[in-house]
Parts: C-alpha cells; structure tokens; sequence
C-alpha cells in the first residue's frame, strides 16, 4: 500500500490541453473518487496514474517514488477496466493469474492466490469458466479479482460500474466498498455518478473541465460546496439557484427574481447591493406561511419523498419533501428555506461566499 | 393466471377444420424452402454439376471430342505408375506448403506493422493491396521477364553490383524454376493474408492490450497471449484458404513456365489441364484434378477441426 502525489499535472493531446495542473494528495489507504461530467479529464488523469498516458508537465509519487517515467508493469498498480478487459480466450482462474504467472510464479502460489481472491468475491464455482459464459456482475467481479490477486499498492476504477443495469450497480457499490473496508487498499476511482462518489468515497476530487474544482469529504461537499459547480454537480435532485441582489442593511435578506425577497442571516452590511446567486437543496424547504410564493408546476411523488416542480419569481425550482402532500398543478404554496441551509455564491465568479 | 394459461393452451390446439394445406401454407419452413430454392439451384448447375461431371469423366475413357466409356479406376491405375504425375503431386505439396508458410508469416509481420500507428497509414495499406489487385496474368507476365535469362533486372543488377558474372537461369533450372514461382506466388498471396489478419487484429480491444501492459507482460508476451490467441480463428480462416489457393494455383505457373523445364514446376491443376485439354485425354486429366479433392478435403478438416475445439468462442451469450 502506498500513498499517491499528483502535483501540477497537466496533459496536452497535441496543442490541445486536457488537464490544467491538477493537485491531488492521496492518503496511504483512503478511497479517493474523481468525479465529474463528461470530458473533464477524470479518465485521462487515472490512466496517467496508471502509466497508460504520458504527463505532459508535473510529477506523480506513488509511495515515494516518481513515476513520471516509470512503466506501468513497475508501478505496482491494478486497474478495472470500464468494460472488465477480460481476456477472452482464458478461463476465470487464467485470467486472475495471468499477471502472476507473467512473474513465474510458482504455480502452487498462482493457486492459492486465485483462490482466495475468488472465496473473497463468490467466484469459487465459476473459476473454470470463460468471461463470454458470465453475467455482467460476474464478469465485473473477475475483474476486480484480478486486481486483488496481484495484492498492489494501488487499486485503479474506471468508471466500473457504468456497464450493469441500475440494481446490480447499487449491489456492486457496496461490494467494492466493503472490498476496500477488506483489504484497506490505497483506490483511486473514477465516475461519473455523483451518489457512487458520495456513497463510496473517503475523500471526492470533483473535476471540471481539466481542473479541480474541489477536493473534500462526501459530506463536506455537500454542505460547503465552495463554487456554484459543485454546489450543482453535488447532490440529487441539484440544488436551486436564483440570481439576485443582497439586501444588508440592518437586517439582511436577498432579492431574488422580479424582487421574490428570501431570507439570508450572518451577511455582512458591506456586501449590500452585491449580485450573487442564492443555493437552496431541494430538500432544504419548508412548507411556512412566511414564505416566498411559489406556483407548484409539477408533482413527481416516488414514495419516499414527493419533488415538487415549482416557480418562485418565474423560476423553476426544484423541493423534495418528506411528507406526502396533495397538491396539483397551480395550486399556491409558500416556500421558504431553512436559513441555515442557504448557500450564497457570487454573482460573478460563482465562488462560494458566506464563510 | 389460470384463465391465461388455459386461453393460450386452447388457442396452441389446431382447428380442425384446416386443410393439411393450408397448414403448410403457414408453415415458415416451407416458404423458407421456396426462398432458398434459386440459390440451391445456382449452386447445383454451376458447382455440383461439374465436380460431378469431373469426377465422372475420371472413371471414363473420354478424349476431346469423342464421349468414352466407364473404365472403372484404370485412369488412377495408369496414373499411379507415372512418375510425372507423382512429381506434379510432390511439386504442389513443395509450392504449397513453402508458400503458405512464408505468406502466413510476412503477413502477419505486415499486419501487426500496419497496426500500429504508422504516418501515411492509409497510403501504406493501399500500397500492400496492390499484388493482390493486379490481375494474375499480367503479374504473371512481369515475373516472367523478371526472370528472363537474357534481360532479367535481378540478374543484371546482381551482375553490375559484382556478386555474379553470368546471368541467372531462373526459369531454366528446374530448382531455380520451383523456387522462383514460389517466390512470385508468394508476393500475390501476401496483401491477401495481411490484410485478412489486419481486420482481424482491429478487432482485439485496446483494453485488453492496456490490461496485459499493466499486468506486466512485455511486447511479445502480448502477441504471445493476447494478439496471437484472439487472432487464431482468423488465422484458421484465412490460412485455409490460402492453402486452397496456392494448391489449386493455375494461371501464375500457365504463364511463366507451363509447368516447365522438365515437369519441374508442373502442380497438379496444370497437369491435369495439359493432359485433359492440351493432350486431349480427358478422363486422364479428370482424374488427376480428381486427386486434388482428397489434399483439399484434408486442409478444410484441419482448419474445421482447428475452429471446433476454441469453446471461449462459443457459451452463453450474455452480452
């Protein structure tokens, strides 16, 4: 197990440039997720951990050692691959000891190495069988005994889980993490599934655009997201933004779209008259006679929760409640956020304002 | 679920009141017959008639002209004690198993090269095709001066670089002969197997060479375990039918030697056609064509065979 320093990484794919200096610290250990949208360099930065990709500028440390230059076989790394790289032609027990018999191991070793990778992840009866005769979760599982077989400092994701059908995603989700829970093996994985990233993650780098954009825990994210990117990127449904003007004078307040007036609370009066952008989660509103009028547009009840589709000042917003509400499309409700709950962004840059 | 169950079971009954028929009439079989019947005629009158009528002439005293009688296996009898017959069959496993060989391993040496990422890589792969569209006659003809005794380039440009002082007798020679319509059946069979096997190499996903790469396997331990079994029903393929080519090889030896000097480059296909058609013998001819037919039968069992036993290809689908 090893720790993994990525500082000032940049990658061009001719003039180019994909990642724009990227720096990451990954923890002897910890489970880090790259997350984010499509194109924004996630991919190219895990296969640049791997070796598979030259770096353009910068330096990457697995444990102690800079492995700008080193080839992949030396950086004692696995991968799982997006569509598994199964060979083929090799049986289940081939394929996870191919690595080791590519070392010459002794082949009573391979055995007993193979085997219990494959007690660890339920592959005992199938290890004679070829990947075609395998589900997709099985097959996903062969791949990460193949990981596991080599014992390696790092373990490398790339979005594994994209390929399987929504419930056996969730299954595998806590299967990988529990796996990790096992072995305590240093993972770096990519997705770009935001609750993947939330549920599995020690630690989430969430990318954009060839940059970091912010590097912390799930719930850190969450709560202090520090620009609007991720404030949208993190959770699910995304959270409400209306653009407007800070109100602080005496008593603060925002004033929202066609002058909606939201509540806001610890704003200095020195940021009066400044246009920012006002977050609220969805699940952050309250039913209040006090508040913002809202035009409920939609009703989309899941059971557990009910996502109301509303505009307040002629914007569509987005609440989740707990509670079953009756209402139909038209009807007038009051909204307010839980002040404690807002987030305030600047107008501008998006940055994250309140402290 | 009882009512459905008893609905569909009820409607599974036949009527009784259809007509064997019209039974048939919606039996998908039948159409199926009907649809297939123009191939199958196609393929009736135009292969299965002749081979038929080939290997009927063999058991016949047929010569040009004048319709014979059956002979039962005299033809094979005679043919079994004439020595160039066998040197004819000696000559086609010689031409046949060099060649296929050598054009089995340039190119898959040519495709594994046009794999990579070469500049002008298109330009390249059009370049290797063009033996292979050449019509054979005419590049018959350019070896044929190629190995002129008189005018040949190779020997006069040996001659000018000073490593011979007479001309080569490529065609005169009946080794030189050999090796010299091997080497021109080699250059027109090439383009074929290289870029049969090229497809077959696009084929490999990249990610397995990057999970054998990281697996640690060095260059050749990825050709050895991953190129070179994935490639193998390719190779299967694409092999049998090189050998079935290059034995039953006409036009290239017709042009440049007519199976001369001395019988020396005469395969089977040509010496049937001088016995049979030149010679006017043709149940004799008949007969030697016919003694192809067991050669070819063996190579397509051997690829048959070698396609049957790769099970990784074959259980479940589950993609």
């Amino acid at each position: 197990m090893a720790s993994v320093l990525v500082s000032d990484v940049r990658k061009a794919f001719g003039a180019t440039q994909v990642i724009h200096g990227v720096d990451i610290s990954i923890e002897d250990g910890e489970f880090v997720v790259l997350v984010g949208p499509s194109g924004c360099g996630k991919s190219t930065l895990l296969r640049m951990i791997a070796g598979l990709e030259n770096i353009t500028g910068g330096e990457i440390r697995i444990g102690d050692r800079v492995v700008n230059h080193v080839p992949p076989k030396e950086r004692d790394i696995a991968m799982v691959f997006q569509n598994y790289a199964l060979y083929p032609h090799m049986t289940v027990s081939a394929n996870m000891g191919f690595s080791l018999r590519l070392r010459n191991a002794p082949k009573a070793d391979i055995d007993t190495r193979v085997k219990r990778a494959a007690e660890i992840l339920g592959l005992v009866p199938y290890l004679d069988r070829f990947p075609r005769q395998l589900s997709g979760g099985q097959r996903q599982r062969v791949a990460m005994g193949r990981a596991i077989v080599r014992d390696p400092q790092v373990f490398l994701f790339d979005e594994p889980l994209s390929n399987l059908d929504a419930k056996l995603r969730v299954a595998m989700r806590t299967e990988i993490k529990e796996l990790h829970q096992r072995l305590k093996t240093t993972t770096v994985y990519v997705t770009h599934d935001q609750i993947e990233a939330m549920t599995m993650a020690d630690k989430i780098v969430v990318m954009h655009d060839g940059i970091v954009e912010q590097i912390g825990a799930p719930l850190d994210l969450y709560d202090r997201p520090a620009n609007l990117f991720v404030a949208g990127f993190i959770g699910s449904p995304s959270m409400n933004f209306l653009k407007g003007t800070i109100r602080a004078n005496g008593s603060a307040s925002f004033e929202g779209p066609h002058g909606v007036k939201l509540p806001l609370t610890g704003t200095p009066d020195a940021w009066n008259g400044r246009p920012a952008i006002y977050g609220v989660r969805p699940e952050h509103f309250v039913i209040a006679d006090d508040g913002a009028e809202a035009e409920v547009q939609v009703v989309e009840p899941t059971g557990s929760e009910t996502q109301v589709v509303a505009k307040i000042g002629g914007e569509d917003i987005i609440a989740v409640f707990r509670e079953r509400h009756q209402f139909r499309p038209g009807d007038k409700v009051r909204l307010r956020p839980e002040i404690k709950l807002v987030h305030l962004f600047d107008g501008e840059a998006g940055q994250r304002l309140s402290a | 679920m009882a009512d459905i169950a008893l609905k569909t079971g009820t409607a599974r009954a036949a009527p009784p009141d259809v007509s064997a028929w019209q039974r048939l009439r919606a039996n998908k079989n039948w159409l199926g017959l009907w649809f297939m019947l123009p191939t199958a005629a196609f393929l009736i009158l135009f292969l299965a008639y002749p081979l038929g009528l080939g290997v009927w002439l063999s058991f016949t005293d047929s010569r040009l002209g004048r319709g014979g009688v059956f002979v039962g296996l005299e033809n094979y009898i005679f043919l079994w004690d004439d020595s160039v017959f066998w040197l004819s069959v000696f000559n086609t496993i010689l031409y046949t198993t060099v060649a296929s060989v050598i054009k089995f391993a340039i190119g898959l040496y040519l495709a594994l090269l046009l794999n990579e990422h070469l500049p002008f890589k298109a330009i390249i792969r059009a370049v290797v095709l063009i033996p292979f569209i050449v019509p054979t006659v005419l590049s018959a003809i350019a070896f044929w001066w190629l190995f002129d005794p008189q005018f040949s380039v190779i020997s006069w440009s040996l001659r000018k670089m000073g490593f011979i002082t007479e001309n080569i007798n490529f065609l005169g020679d009946p080794w030189n002969a050999r090796w010299s319509v091997i080497f021109a059946n080699i250059w027109r069979g090439v383009p074929f197997v290289a870029i049969t096997l090229l497809a077959g190499l696009q084929t490999v996903s990249p990610s397995l060479y990057e999970a054998a790469t990281l697996d640690g396997a060095s260059t050749w331990q990825r050709f050895r375990h991953i190129t070179y079994p994935l490639l193998t029903p390719i190779i299967a393929v694409v092999m049998t039918f090189s050998v079935l080519f290059t034995f039953t090889d006409f036009q290239l030896i017709w042009v440049m030697t007519r199976g001369g000097p001395v019988n020396a480059t005469h395969l089977m296909a040509t010496f049937s056609y001088q016995r049979a058609i030149m010679s006017g013998y043709l149940g004799e001819g008949a007969a030697i064509a016919t003694a192809m037919i067991p050669f070819l039968l063996g190579a397509i069992l051997v690829s048959w065979f070698g396609l049957q036993r790769r099970k990784w290809q074959q259980g479940g689908d589950n993609d």
